[in-house]
This record gives structure tokens, sequence and C-alpha cells, in this order.
């Protein structure tokens, strides 16, 4: 029991024993200017951290508009288990309309995925977002030409999909987890506190299920900080 | 990124203007996800900090510079350690090409560049749960292997 503790807090000191090693070995190239390595770890930190600095809130704003405008019915129509095939195109118009890194299209799967989508499609999606998005093709095509980007989207879209198909089975019943704010709250208010907006008609066809999934996370005002 | 950005602010203004309420809401819930995986970001800053300064291109053209199954390999192993922005990892895919890395070897680094991320693994965990990151990745690097292998068939 005891060592399990430990571990848990090793993991969770972990990012932060990373994040100071960094900040040290750049420290230290200022001190002595000839050690570049620690330069280099330094700036590349930093443009990561710029990088992300502008991607982020850009991602995750657009994710909570998503979680509190989109209608769950809808997403679960075009995007959901009963969707078929027919999810595919839509899955890929998405992803390829969309710009950055992949871990940026984390939480729009997550968002995806509690809105409804099956979780082969959110899998796609992924797969779709990682190789077909549309600025990443211009580089590639400047770059290293058609013929390379053209073999590349064309033989990567089967495979992206058996990829989904095979998280399904692999990881059955996966569900996104839940981001509740640490501090623990435990106010599970259902969803219908907050269908006031302009989609109540959709809300009231399947206010149930909306309300089933999400019991532990939702975006209601109310269960702030105790 | 930028159209995103743009699009994004739009949404937002046209929230605000619908409901606030329910856009602060919004905020909310994406800032609550945000600070969840903060630790898990912070870790990947520094991993990328440390693994962009060990690679560089000269390194990357010995390490494919032949056309064996070791320089496949270890296209595909640096594509999935590798966090590289397409910005940089284009320009330097093409220079590695003028210096002869074979079309197989760079399709490995790209795809897998692409489709695997070990670098964002504890983020990708934090996001789907372990069994599910560990799988897509896995599974997502046997996607490249053999996506790089046909694409070495179909170019030659």
């Amino acid at each position: 029991m005891k060592s399990r503790r430990v571990v848990t807090r090793l993991k969770k000191a972990l990012p932060w024993a990373a994040g100071g090693a960094v900040f040290i070995l750049w420290g230290a190239s200022r001190l002595w200017p000839e050690f570049s390595f620690g330069e280099r770890v330094g700036r590349s930190s930093l443009g990561m951290l710029l990088e992300m600095v502008w991607i982020l809130p850009v991602m995750f704003l657009l994710v909570g508009l998503f979680e509190v405008w989109v209608p769950r019915a809808s997403i679960e129509r075009y995007l959901g288990r009963e969707a078929g095939w027919k999810a595919v195109p839509w899955l890929i118009l998405l992803a390829m309309l969309q710009a950055g890194p992949l871990y940026g299209a984390f939480p729009v799967a997550i968002g995806l995925a509690r809105k409804g989508c099956s979780p082969r499609n959110v899998f796609i999606y992924l797969g779709a977002f990682s190789s077909l998005k549309i600025p990443l093709l211009t580089f590639e095509v400047g770059f290293l030409g058609w013929p390379f980007s053209l073999a590349r989207v064309l033989i990567s879209l089967p495979a992206f999909i058996l990829v989904g198909i095979l998280m399904e089975r692999l990881v059955p019943g996966w569900a996104p987890p839940e981001f509740q704010a640490s501090g623990g709250n435990s106010n599970p208010s259902p969803k219908a506190d907050c269908a006031g907006g302009p989609e109540v008609h959709f809300r009231r066809e399947d206010s149930s299920l909306d309300s089933k999934k999400s019991e532990v996370f939702d975006g209601s005002p109310k269960e702030d900080k105790p | 990124m930028k159209a995103l950005a743009v699009f994004t602010a739009a949404a937002l203004l046209i929230s605000l203007a619908a409901d606030r309420r329910r856009t602060w809401m919004g905020i909310r819930f994406g800032l609550r996800m945000l600070m969840k995986i903060l630790p898990a970001l912070v870790l990947m800053i520094s991993a990328v900090g440390l693994l962009l300064s060990a690679l560089n291109p000269r390194f990357l053209e010995s390490l494919f510079g032949g056309s064996g199954l070791i320089s496949f390999l270890s296209g595909l192993a640096v594509g999935a350690v590798a966090l590289i922005p397409g910005f940089i990892a284009f320009p330097m895919a093409g220079v590695l090409r003028a210096h002869g890395v074979s079309t197989a070897v760079l399709a490995a680094f790209v795809t897998s560049l692409l489709m695997v991320g070990v670098v964002t693994l504890p983020l990708e965990i934090r996001f789907f749960g372990r069994k599910a990151a560990l799988w897509r990745n896995v599974l997502s690097l046997a996607a490249a292997a053999v996506v790089a292998l046909v694409m070495a068939v179909v170019l030659r």
C-alpha cells in the first residue's frame, strides 16, 4: 500500500522534475556559455511552450463551446454507432479542416466522444487528423512532392480506418474519462439544468441519455469550489 | 491554425451574444480540461526540449543513410518518439531526401511521426485512459510501418 503511494507521488513529481531539469540545464548554459546543449534544450522547450500557449487555449475554448452548444442528438446521428460508414466522410472532412499538432486533437476527440461519437469513429477521427490535415498536406507537397503525399494519403486512409476498427475491438466499452476539477466536487447536477438554450427541443428528446452519461462531469456553473 | 483561432474567436463572440451564462459554462469546461492535463503538458514540453536538442539533421542523416532494415526501423523509431511540427519536419525530410535517404525510410519517418506520439503519451493517457492510449500508439506504429512499406513499393 505504502509503496503504491510512493509511486503515485513520484509520478506526480515527474513532470515538475523534468521541467526543473530543463530549467537547470538552461541556467547552466547561462552560467557556462560553452555548455550549448543546455541552451538548445531551453530554446526548444520555450518554442514548444509558445506553440502550446497559442494552440491549447484555442482548442479548449472551442471544445468548451462545442460542449455547451452542440446538441448530443446530432453528433449521435452522424457520428454515433448507428451512423455506420456514413460517418467516415464527415470525420475526414472535420479532420482535414483542422490544423495543429495531434495533441490539439485530443480534446476535440474527447468532446466528440462525450456527445455520442462512437469509439471507433473517435479513433478514426484521430487517425484522419494525424495524417490528412490540409495545412500539413500543403507543406508535404511543397517539400516531398505530389506523388509522395498522394501515395501516403491514399495508403494511410484504409490503415487508420483499420486502426479505428481494431481499437473498438481491443478496448471494448471505451468511454472518455471524466474531467472533474481535482477539488472533488460532489454535485451531480443533471444536464437538464442548463438546457435553457435554443436547442431545448433537442435536449428533451435525449435528456435521459444525456443525464445518464454526464452525471459526473458537466459544465454547470453551480458546482464551484467548496 | 490562424483560421482556427479566428473561427474560435468568432464562435466565442456569437456564443456570448446568444447566451452569456452558457458561454461561461463552456469556458469553464475547457479550462477544467486544461487544468487536468497540465502536469502532462509540463512533462511533454520538457521531453520535447530535451529530445529536439538531441536530434539534428546530421545525426538523422547518419541514422537513415543506409537502405537496409536498420535505417527503416530507425526511421520508424525516431518518427514515433520525435514530436516535430510539420513546418520543420517536412523541410527536414526534403533535405534528407536530397541527401539520398531512401523513400522507404523517409515514408517510415514521416508516417510514424504523424501517427505515433511517444512523447505525447502521458497527455494521451490523461485524455483516453492508459489502455486506449497505448493500443492506439502500438496500432498506429504498425500501421505506419505497413503504409511506409506499401509506399516504398508504389513509389519505386
